[in-house]
């Protein structure tokens, strides 16, 4: 493929808030209320939309012939390039936001450079979006602090999740060939250089929340070449099911 | 000294009431929503949450998902205080046969159209 560096780069933009809108779509109906079911839902949802831009682009980049909905539904899993992050399962409402968290600080700071991008079309979703990724990170820093700061139970089961999910955190700033090529274009954001104000807000946000900064330096990589981790096949079966079952069905 | 207060004030916005967090049945608020600069707000319906941080994010995600409004209020449903139904005849009967407070004996000119 000609533009096949700024194909994988956007497929990498777009598989991060595909999965995670997936994970968060499976709340629905299941949320511990019925109002944090709507505004986990409501996530998914604004990621779904943003993730839609990214693919009519990425299927205009690729020109083979494949949608939107082929892009996104029907790649094998060694093909999706998301982080490891995203694609951690909903084991509790405090891994959930502790996901959400940790996603959004890097997701905030992200689109906010890819403002800057030369490419007319990222800039365009990224200028979009920006609002309400800074809801979501209002809401699920708001949600850090309420259950680290909260009773002896939500705090531990709080630290417990942020320091699971910890190490993950790192594969946020590794940057792949496709990224390195389009930072030299201009288009794609220099992400080794979000990392340390990443870990300055987060630790600002767990320390008000009461919660200690996990210290581990040990962290985990492969989503962004395609390497998952045991959870993807089981979100993927459910994500793809309906394509799989009756291909090029239609609402 | 302005700074100061400054701080105070971000730390009350996060006060969050744990002690109601930490309950199983959160308290019941009101919310009413402005659809649009220049109306009033208007009361949407009612959801639960610890404190009125929750209940305004709340209010957001549940009320205003489909670009309802440009303003929301929160009150907690205990703190209004409602007429009661059993005293409707007194209350609002004796207003029935006074048609003299309704200003229906004007003629309006045309050009005024919403009164």
């Amino acid at each position: 493929m000609k533009n096949d560096n700024l194909y994988k780069y956007i497929l990498g933009i777009a598989d991060n808030s595909l999965i995670l809108g997936q994970r968060l779509g499976e709340l629905c109906g299941h949320g511990p209320s019925l109002e944090t079911d709507i505004a986990c839902t409501n996530l998914s949802l604004d990621l779904l939309g943003q993730v839609r831009s990214y693919y009519q682009y990425a299927a205009k980049i690729a020109g083979d012939g494949r949608s939107e909905d082929d892009i996104a539904m029907l790649r094998k899993e060694r093909d999706y390039l998301n982080v490891l992050l995203v694609e951690q399962p909903n084991t509790d409402f405090a891994y959930c936001m502790g996901r959400q968290f940790l996603f959004d600080v890097y997701h905030f700071m992200f689109l906010n450079e890819l403002q800057k991008s030369t490419d007319f079309t990222l800039s365009a979703i990224a200028i979009k979006s920006i609002k309400e990724v800074s809801y979501h990170q209002r809401f699920s820093s708001d949600w850090i602090k309420r259950l680290g700061d909260g009773t002896e139970e939500s705090h531990l089961k709080m630290q417990t999740a942020i320091d699971d999910l910890w190490t993950y955190t790192d594969e946020l700033f590794h940057q792949t060939d496709a990224d390195k090529a389009m930072v030299t274009e201009g288009i794609g954001v220099d992400i080794t250089k979000l990392k340390s104000a990443y870990y300055q807000k987060v630790s600002d946000i767990l320390e008000e929340a009461t919660l200690k900064v996990p210290e581990s330096k040990y962290f985990q990589k492969g989503g962004k070449q395609g390497i998952h981790t045991e959870h993807m096949g089981f979100l993927l079966a459910e994500l793809q099911y309906m394509q799989r079952a009756y291909p090029n069905m239609e609402w | 000294m302005k700074l100061k207060s400054k701080k105070v004030q971000l730390q009350v916005r996060f006060q969050f009431n744990k002690k109601i967090m930490a309950t199983k049945n959160w308290p019941l608020w009101e919310v009413f929503v402005r659809s649009k600069n220049g109306l009033e707000h208007r009361h949407f319906g009612s959801l639960h949450a610890a404190d009125a941080e929750m209940a305004l994010e709340n209010a957001r995600d549940v009320y205003t998902r489909r670009n309802e409004g440009v303003s929301i209020w929160v009150v907690e449903s205990k703190n209004i205080t409602a007429s009661n139904p059993e005293h409707n005849g007194e209350m609002f009967e004796p207003a029935q046969d006074k048609v003299y407070r309704h200003p229906t004996f004007y003629e309006l000119p045309d050009e005024v159209k919403y009164m």
